[in-house]
């Protein structure tokens, strides 16, 4: 992987031995990504870049299997995401499995691919949730990002669908610096969609958005008018009685400390990917780690005592200025997938932290939100993703 | 003078209080976990550990019951615990302000 530049040679990919297990949390969270496949094409897309060179999807058996020992382990939380997990013609046999075995089940969705029939359906199946992604309230500006002019007026429909339906309502906006000078508009539709949490994240730079960061990030000016406006709709809200939460998600590039990645490294979190790969994170794929893959060995077996899983448990792992930081056990050192790409070495503080000696790429970055050069986004398709396969 | 009379008025108003039915907001379901062994409450992307007691009243929770029902359920499921009747009370105030349940 050097389409960014670094010099990984240190880093080659390490073969999977059994190793000395590490203290490890129970996985509650499995996040199953049932496929890559998406008709959208969002430019700050957090699968792979290189996700068209993806292998061959689970099956439905697969999946079950995954399912059952991930509750044995302690799962209770469930996410069927991808791509868009509607592409997946079994999704309603996989959300029935899901009740059965008492997860809390959600279904991450861009809407796309969504009707009456199907949210009846997980309905009587049992799924418990379903989150509708938006990219903007204003509908030009959401059809240049999702490339596709259709979009928008199917997620409204879709978002009033599941509230009509009983689920409730959670909406996400990813926010960036073409739609957050209009988060009075964001809030506002989501009170008229009467949604009960809200979650307003600007993305975080990884896969497609870390190559289109330039074009998204915020500048530090938007970022803060976005927050007072947000706070002057809480107080709003809870004036009026309405218990709409509004969740704000600042972008660490503001930061001067990192945010404790997914509670650290393999204690809660669990991804398997369309082909079977298990990850501690959803974007640790792109590390120069091999990963096991749930075809060859027992999820138990791979949280346990897998190499992947525990290459960065703990915290002996760690390099200065982590190592003898007192703060280690708050943020463990941060996201090893923003260390590894942007300092080159994911074992190296997460560069947001301000004594990183690579803090400097976070302030460049800020600097440049400050003034971006007007270039094209890079969208997330086939066609682009196969670019990115060849470039390797 | 008036100590008697507003005593008296806050008793009746824990009493009327008592004939509410509690059901859960549709957004939290509650449930047994082994692996926890204990209650949680789980919601979109989230999971609440309760304690035995909480899970104990929560458990009594089915949009039917009313509060004083589930209060005379728990106290006999559990005799040697006292007057249960307050602590119920307190948690129904703080479980409805937690917007996991409501009264129907
Ligand atoms: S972020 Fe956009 S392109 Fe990526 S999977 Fe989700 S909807 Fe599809
Ligand atoms: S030095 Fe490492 S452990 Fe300390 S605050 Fe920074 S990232 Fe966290």
């Amino acid at each position: 992987m050097n389409r960014t530049g670094f010099d990984s040679s240190s880093l080659a990919p390490v073969s999977e031995p059994d190793v000395a297990p590490k203290p490890a949390g129970q996985p509650l969270w499995l996040l199953a990504e049932l496929t890559y496949k998406c008709p959208l094409q969002c430019p700050y897309c957090s699968n792979p870049l290189d996700f068209s060179a993806s292998g061959q999807e689970l099956s439905t058996e697969q999946w079950v299997k995954v399912l059952r020992e991930a509750r044995e382990m302690g799962a209770a939380q469930l996410g069927f995401s991808g791509g868009e997990p509607l592409s997946r013609p079994d999704l309603n046999e996989l959300i029935q499995e899901a009740r059965q075995l008492g997860y809390y089940s959600n279904l991450i969705t861009s809407g796309i691919g969504l009707n009456d029939h199907k949210l009846e359906q997980f309905r009587a199946s049992g799924l418990d949730h379903i989150q509708v992604s938006f990219q903007a309230s204003d509908e030009e500006v959401n059809n240049m990002l999702a490339g596709s002019a259709k979009a928008f007026r199917q997620k409204l429909k879709m978002a009033r669908a599941v509230k009509a339906n009983g689920y409730p309502m959670v909406l996400n906006f990813v926010t960036h610096r073409h739609n957050i000078d209009r988060i009075d508009r964001i809030i506002e539709l989501c009170i008229e969609l009467g949604a009960d949490y809200v979650e307003l994240a600007t993305c975080q730079y990884y896969g497609w958005a870390l190559e289109n960061r330039e074009q998204l990030m915020p500048s530090r000016a938007q970022l803060e008018r976005a927050e007072r406006i947000t706070n002057e709709y809480r107080a709003r809200l809870e004036a009026a009685g309405n218990p709409m939460k509004l969740i704000f998600v600042t972008p660490d590039y503001y930061e001067e400390r990192p945010k404790g990645c997914m509670n650290g490294w393999g204690q809660i979190f669990l991804t398997v990917t369309p082909d079977g790969t298990a990850l501690p994170c959803h974007s640790a794929r792109q590390l120069p780690v091999q990963f096991p893959n749930v075809k060859d060995r027992s999820l138990e077996d791979i949280w346990y005592r897998s190499f992947g899983f525990n290459k960065y448990r703990g915290n002996d792992w760690m390099k200065e200025p982590c190592s003898s930081c007192d703060e280690k056990d708050k943020d463990f050192g941060g996201c090893r997938c923003q260390a590894y790409m942007l300092t080159g070495d994911a074992a190296n503080a997460d560069p947001v932290c301000s004594k990183s000696q690579h803090h400097g790429k976070i302030l460049q970055a800020r600097a440049e939100a400050e003034a971006p050069r007007d270039i094209p986004m890079t969208f997330r398709n086939e066609r682009n993703s196969r670019v990115f396969c060849r470039s390797e | 003078m008036n100590d008697l009379l507003t005593h008296e008025l806050g008793l009746k108003a824990l009493l009327v209080e008592a004939q509410r039915v509690p059901a859960f907001n549709p957004m939290f379901r509650l449930q047994w976990e082994k692996a926890q062994d204990s209650y949680v409450l789980l919601y979109p992307e989230g999971m609440i550990k309760l304690n035995p007691s909480a899970g104990e009243i929560l458990a009594r929770v089915d949009g039917k019951q009313s509060e004083a029902e589930i209060t005379d359920a728990l106290q006999q499921a559990f005799p040697e615990a006292g007057s249960l009747a307050g602590d119920v009370h307190e948690f129904m105030e703080v479980a409805c302000e937690q917007n996991w349940i409501r009264f129907v």
